[in-house]
């Protein structure tokens, strides 16, 4: 076994142990990091076969936004853990039964594909002649050439992803004080002050020493 | 990179990681029917096998377009991620709770 096999093998125990992890621990916030753990261990495999940029893009949209994001809402909502893990041992041995059957027939089939398999390293040399400079940029030309319209959609979606999270989680909130500009803006004087006109009155002389 | 390293994974081991991980979170959402936060991390981890093997046949293919399709994988699971979590806080603030149970007011 060489030294790229075994790196993979290691992280991918390690992504598989923390994945089993991820559905097995009672408290969310653990079973948040332990994903956090198999992204960074999925995204170190994508290292070891040269994808490096959708490995640091891993990193950096999941482990730094996305699950910072689920963090922070597994910290806000007051959640009764007890409650929620009832039902987990009664639906245990179905889904074990499901899963196993699941990946044993994935496996055998790609066992029959692999047995005819090359390992990556042997097209690396076609990978390296097609890009000059790295995988960032093979797979931006591929992006801004071939997938410019899609690329573009998936923008719109963003934007459309970032407001719908805005407009569900707004509220008015009774009670509490919001500025309106353009009533502040086009106020007038005669709206805010009243001039009275009044009688001047000399002031008793014991009342002016009472104060309050 | 070829003489330090020797023979390097196959797709056949790529297959097969993204295979167990795609078990593992199906079975996650078997096993956490009731909170809804755990399935939501188990959609993430079907997505992210998902990536996994299209990295891979990128990689065997020396074709950029799997690449790409992960590119957009993670825009579209950042937004998923991102409105699921907006729709559970406007949930929790209504109802006081996140259990699957509890909500079941479309069935009249």
């Amino acid at each position: 076994m060489d030294y790229a096999l075994a790196l993979f093998y290691a992280f991918a125990a390690l992504a598989v142990a923390s994945a089993v992890g991820v559905i097995g621990v009672r408290n969310p916030v653990h079973a948040a990091l332990f994903l956090v753990l198999t992204f960074f261990s999925v995204a170190c495999s994508w290292l070891l076969i040269g994808a490096e940029f959708l490995g640091v893009a891993l990193v950096l949209v999941y482990v730094g936004a996305v699950m910072v994001l689920f963090l922070f809402v597994v910290m806000m909502l007051d959640i009764d853990i007890a409650r929620i893990r009832e039902g987990y041992v009664r639906y245990l041995p179905v889904g074990l039964l499901v899963a196993v059957v699941m990946l044993l027939e994935m496996l055998a089939l790609i066992g029959v594909k692999s047995r005819v398999a090359t390992a990556f390293a042997s097209n690396d040399a076609a990978l390296a002649a097609d890009s000059a400079s790295g995988n960032t940029h093979w797979l931006a030309q591929s992006l801004f050439t071939g997938f410019m319209l899609p690329f573009e959609v998936a923008a719109v979606i963003l934007t459309v992803a970032v407001i719908a999270a805005v407009m569900l989680t707004l509220r008015r909130r009774v009670g509490a004080k919001h500025q309106d500009p353009a009533w502040q803006a086009s106020v007038r004087a005669q709206d805010r002050v009243r001039i009275v006109k009044m009688e001047s009155a000399k002031p008793q002389a014991d009342a002016g020493e009472g104060g309050a | 990179m070829n003489a330090l390293l020797g023979h390097g994974p196959t797709l056949g081991h790529y297959l097969a990681f993204s295979a167990v991980l795609f078990c593992i979170a199906v079975a996650g959402i078997f096993l956490n029917r009731k909170n809804v936060i755990v399935l939501l991390m188990c959609i993430e981890l079907l997505l992210l096998s998902v990536n996994i093997n299209f990295v891979a046949f990128s990689r065997q293919l020396g074709d950029a377009a799997g690449q790409v399709f992960v590119f957009f994988i993670l825009t579209v699971a950042a937004a998923e991620a991102a409105i699921g979590l907006a729709i559970l806080v406007t949930l929790f603030r209504n109802r006081r709770t996140i259990d699957v149970a509890d909500i079941d007011m479309l069935k009249g």
